[in-house]
């Protein structure tokens, strides 16, 4: 099965996996119409991790279900372009994304502890997707499954293909649906928030496999989250959501030393510090609430929990390139650049 | 597993032994027996001679352990007006109710299964709305008139199935409809509920995202688990016909437990009325116990305990 | 997915408005609420004002006017709206007289089985451990015995009447209040202000009654709507079995019996008080309905 999709894989080399331009998801609500997601750019070039930070409710969960075609019923979706390794998601059948689904795009859900069906077996509903989507012999599919258990560290794996999702604990659930996305070697695994509902030390090892796989198998990656920790750990590139749009993008290594956007700088401000950050001292925090997507927000929507912002903010911000791949939605983005403005800042920690 | 079924079967069989005292002490309350068996004309000395042929002269206790005695033996004495054993009496009729009570469960289960999914899937549409108006008007009908009205309808005036008599399958098409419509609306409402709730679920979603075609997801992965609770209650609602066979067997003249029971009642028959009450009572028991074996199959989580 | 809409939805404004103007408001909103409440009114208004809107005696036996039709038939006439019954009884009023009996029976069993089965529930619910064992029992041992052979078992033996239907269906249908009784207050037996009540020494009997019961009265009154339609719905079963309320009562039960002879060619003698049991019982369900919605907004429907 490699081969097939390799074949077709090296008839656009140059374009990325995933390219989504102008993306919006509205949702009618009670009073109105929650625009959820609000235009936003990013590609994921293949083999590459790209995280997806935002706190909750600013469109990274939407986003990622309006990629797997998830979405609920009654929300409406449009965009310039979504397009996943020629496949255009917009005006693609049902049938045809349904095929897609599982195959060459997977997720992986926040909450392991309900992501499994109680009623059938793991290898049940390890080799189903497997089933679903290529014709391959139950036996065959049984010894995928189990390699792809042992594969992300679970111990006596065929037994375990027996047991039903109650008898493991989160940390293991998450680490069969791990291998349950990874059943047909999709090229893209959407992981949305996967390590949130886990404890700390499981967090970090879950995390490892992730990466681990990501390189072994040559799987892009979203990595969707709201810790700027984890996205330290893992991440090639990095796009900043805020209010239903991305407001910065760049490589890991460029946001962190010269993070260009105020919410950007916010966050990582929010960020305990071993060591500079003093025993006793008030945690950083950014002040205000996000403001509410169901009407229409004029002009930039951090503005009014920004330190910095001035008459200019309440027009909406272009993006603009800080460097090569970095972009920013601030009108300030060229000066906050500056990693002068950071080193002062990080002194006053 | 083995120990909770232990357990059950205890409490089953002291309730068991609870519904014997009571409906004995009932009997005790109810006046002098024998006065009630010999009817107003029998005289002073019939009235004795019935007292001690049936053993009424001896005290309660004495009276109450040697029907229990013969309970657990499967004897429950002779019947006051057939002058033949209970039991015999029992299971000649037994097979009648017990067709009615099975033909009634599957057409309450067969209808209110396929619509309450229907309604779940396609919910705020005019079926949703047709199913939920079908359950409140189902709950308020009364079952005897519901079945009158079936035999002039369909018995009389289309003639197409026979209005009384258990030779035939036909006989029992109208009876079990009667029977039956009463339990479908419970059970629909439950799989609408039930089948509303778990398409919620992360699972579904993960059934989806795995790409699964709509038919399994909905049959396989929501289905499944929508129907739990819908098994139980179905066992507790065959457990109510088998009780309300009483109604529709005399309305449809069928000659099961439930018309025997009837006419036990009417004829001051009490030892058959007795043994009906205990025998429909521990039915209902062993269902309930069945229906949570079965739950416990459908949901693995539940095997544990 | 919940967790993207909670912070714009929590900017909400307060209503400001009386609890009346609410109450009436959802009434209106809920279909099945007004529908319901609108022909239970009518019902029980029919049923105080019998004497005045009955246009005959129920009990007087014309025989001379045996089986009249109703006035949609061809011979029917305006004297008997209805028609008469097989002892010349005008039937309409008989049905009006009825709804006396049904509605009596239904709200007393709903009254005397609510308050067994309350009382039993809520004391579970709070002691928990062997209390809630013994009324597990007691209730395991109610549900197993059929209620309709046991009621006709036992009317036979006391011999049927009004008084005697009505404390057997309340002695034989508490256990739906018991049950949701007992979940409901296990629910509270742990809320804060209740341990608070205990914390501040409050007796047993004060905080049962003015803490827990108040906060599972919603639950119960939908419970007890309910169970005033299987009250009423067994009555008529008891009536038709010869087993209920007793002639020349014009229970509905009774007069579908009664009818049952002559159903095959006046069919009209067992619709009219079974379209009239129907109706009421009806009206009583979707109230219920009507109420839990209210209780669980989108419960049903969500």
């Amino acid at each position: 099965m490699s081969n097939l999709s390799s074949a077709e894989r090296s008839t656009a080399p140059a374009s990325p996996l995933l390219s989504v331009k102008q993306l919006r998801v509205d949702l009618p609500v009670a009073k109105g119409t929650l625009h959820a997601v609000r235009g936003i750019d990013f590609h994921v070039e293949r083999g590459e991790m790209l995280c997806l930070v935002g706190e909750s409710g600013c469109g990274k969960s939407m986003t990622s279900l309006a990629l797997m075609g998830l979405l609920p019923r009654k929300a409406q979706i449009n965009a310039d372009c979504l397009n996943f390794d020629g496949v255009d998601l917009l005006t693609v059948s049902e049938r045809e994304r349904s095929n897609l689904r599982g195959s060459r795009m997977a997720m992986i859900f926040q909450e392991p502890m309900t992501a499994l069906n109680p009623a059938y077996t793991l290898g049940n509903q390890l080799c189903e997707a497997l089933r679903r989507h290529q014709r391959v012999s139950r036996k065959a599919a049984h010894d995928r499954a189990v390699y792809l258990l042992e594969r992300v560290g679970i111990s006596a794996a065929t037994e375990r293909m027996r047991q039903y999702p109650h008898q493991l604990s989160g940390g293991l659930r998450q680490r069969v649906m791990i291998a349950m996305a990874l059943m047909c070697e999709p090229d893209l695994i959407i992981a949305d928030e996967p390590t949130t509902a886990l404890d700390v030390t499981i967090q970090a090892q879950i995390l490892h496999l992730l990466r681990d796989l990501q390189q072994e198998f040559g799987t892009a990656i979203i990595f969707i989250t709201h810790d700027l920790g984890v996205v330290a750990r893992i991440a090639d590139r990095v796009a900043v959501m805020y209010a239903g749009e991305v407001i910065e993008t760049a490589s890991a290594q460029a946001l962190f030393h010269a993070p260009s956007h105020p919410y950007t700088q916010g966050l990582l401000r929010c960020i305990p510090t071993p060591g500079k950050t003093l025993p006793g001292s008030r945690l950083q925090a950014i002040p205000g609430v996000v403001p509410s997507l169901i009407d229409k927000v004029e002009g930039c929507a951090f503005c009014n929990r920004c330190d910095q912002a001035d008459q200019r903010c309440h027009t909406t911000p272009p993006l603009q390139t800080v460097a090569g791949g970095h972009l920013s939605r601030c009108h300030f983005a060229h000066q906050l650049a500056n990693p002068a403005t950071i080193n002062a800042q990080e002194v006053t920690l | 597993m083995w120990a909770f079924v232990f357990k059950r079967t205890l409490i089953a069989l002291s309730v068991a032994f609870t519904i014997s005292v009571l409906c004995f002490s009932l009997l005790q309350l109810s006046g002098d027996l024998a006065l009630s068996i010999g009817g107003p004309e029998a005289t002073a000395e019939q009235v004795e001679q019935i007292r001690t042929d049936y053993g009424l002269d001896r005290p309660v206790i004495q009276q109450f352990t040697t029907w229990l005695w013969g309970a657990v033996q499967l004897d429950f004495g002779r019947s006051y007006y057939y002058q033949s054993d209970v039991m015999d009496l029992v299971v000649e009729r037994l097979p009648v109710t017990m067709t009615l009570g099975v033909m009634s469960l599957a057409i309450a289960l067969g209808v209110s299964i396929p619509l309450g999914v229907v309604a779940a899937l396609k919910r705020g549409s005019w079926i949703d709305r047709m199913a939920m108006a079908i359950a409140v008007t189902g709950q308020a009908m009364p079952n005897f008139w519901f079945g009158l009205t079936l035999i002039i309808v369909f018995a009389v005036k289309l003639q197409w199935f026979p209005a009384a008599g258990s030779d035939s399958w036909q006989g029992f098409v109208l009876p079990a409809i009667a029977l039956g419509y009463y339990a479908t609306p419970a059970m629909m409402r439950l799989t609408r509920s039930g089948m509303l709730e778990v398409l919620e679920a992360d699972y579904i979603r993960t059934a989806r995202a795995k790409g699964l075609r709509t038919g399994t997801v909905i049959f396989k992965h929501a289905l499944r688990n929508a129907v739990i609770p819908v098994v139980a209650l179905a066992a507790v609602e065959l457990g109510f016909m088998l009780g309300g066979s009483v109604v529709i067997e005399t309305v449809f003249s069928l000659r099961g437990l439930g018309q025997l029971a009837w006419n036990a009642i009417s004829r001051n028959d009490y030892p058959v009325v007795q043994a009906i009450v205990l025998i429909i009572a521990l039915f209902y028991i062993v269902l309930t116990l069945l229906a949570d074996i079965l739950n416990a199959i459908l949901d693995p989580r539940l095997r544990a305990r | 997915m919940a967790n993207i809409l909670s912070p714009q939805v929590a900017v909400e404004q307060p209503l400001v408005t009386t609890w009346q103007s609410r109450l009436l408001r959802s009434t209106l909103n809920n279909r099945s609420l007004a529908i319901g409440l609108l022909i239970i009114t009518s019902l029980g208004i029919v049923a105080l004002l019998a004497p005045w809107l009955a246009p005959h005696d129920p009990y007087l036996q014309n025989t001379a006017n045996r089986m009249v039709p109703p006035i949609w038939h061809e011979t029917g006439s305006w004297t008997h709206p209805l028609g008469t019954d097989r002892l010349g009884r005008d039937y309409l009023s008989r049905l009006i007289y009825g709804t006396r009996i049904s509605l009596f029976i239904g709200i007393v069993v709903a009254l005397i089985s609510g308050l067994i089965g309350t009382t039993l529930g809520v004391l579970a619910g709070y002691f928990g451990g062997r209390v809630d064992a013994v009324v597990s029992y007691l209730l395991t041992t109610r549900l197993a015995m059929p209620v309709v052979l046991v009621a006709l078992a036992m009317a036979s033996l006391i011999g049927g009447s009004m008084l005697t239907v009505t404390l057997l269906l309340g002695l034989l249908l508490w256990d739906r209040f018991a049950v949701v009784a007992r979940s409901a207050t296990q629910q509270l037996r742990d809320a804060e202000y209740v341990q608070a009540a205990r914390a501040l020494g409050c007796p047993l009997h004060y905080i049962l009654l003015r803490e827990v019961l108040p906060n599972i009265a919603g639950a119960l009154i939908v419970v007890a709507t309910l169970e005033v339609a299987n009250a009423i719905l067994l009555e008529a079963t008891l009536s038709f079995l010869g087993m209920g309320v007793q002639p020349p009562s014009p229970s509905w039960g009774l007069m579908i019996a009664e009818g049952k002879a002559y159903m095959f060619f006046q069919p009209w003698v067992i619709t009219i008080p079974g379209s009239a049991l129907f109706v009421l019982v009806l009206a009583i369900n979707l109230l219920g309905d009507g109420l839990r919605d209210l209780s669980a907004p989108g419960g049903r429907n969500e």
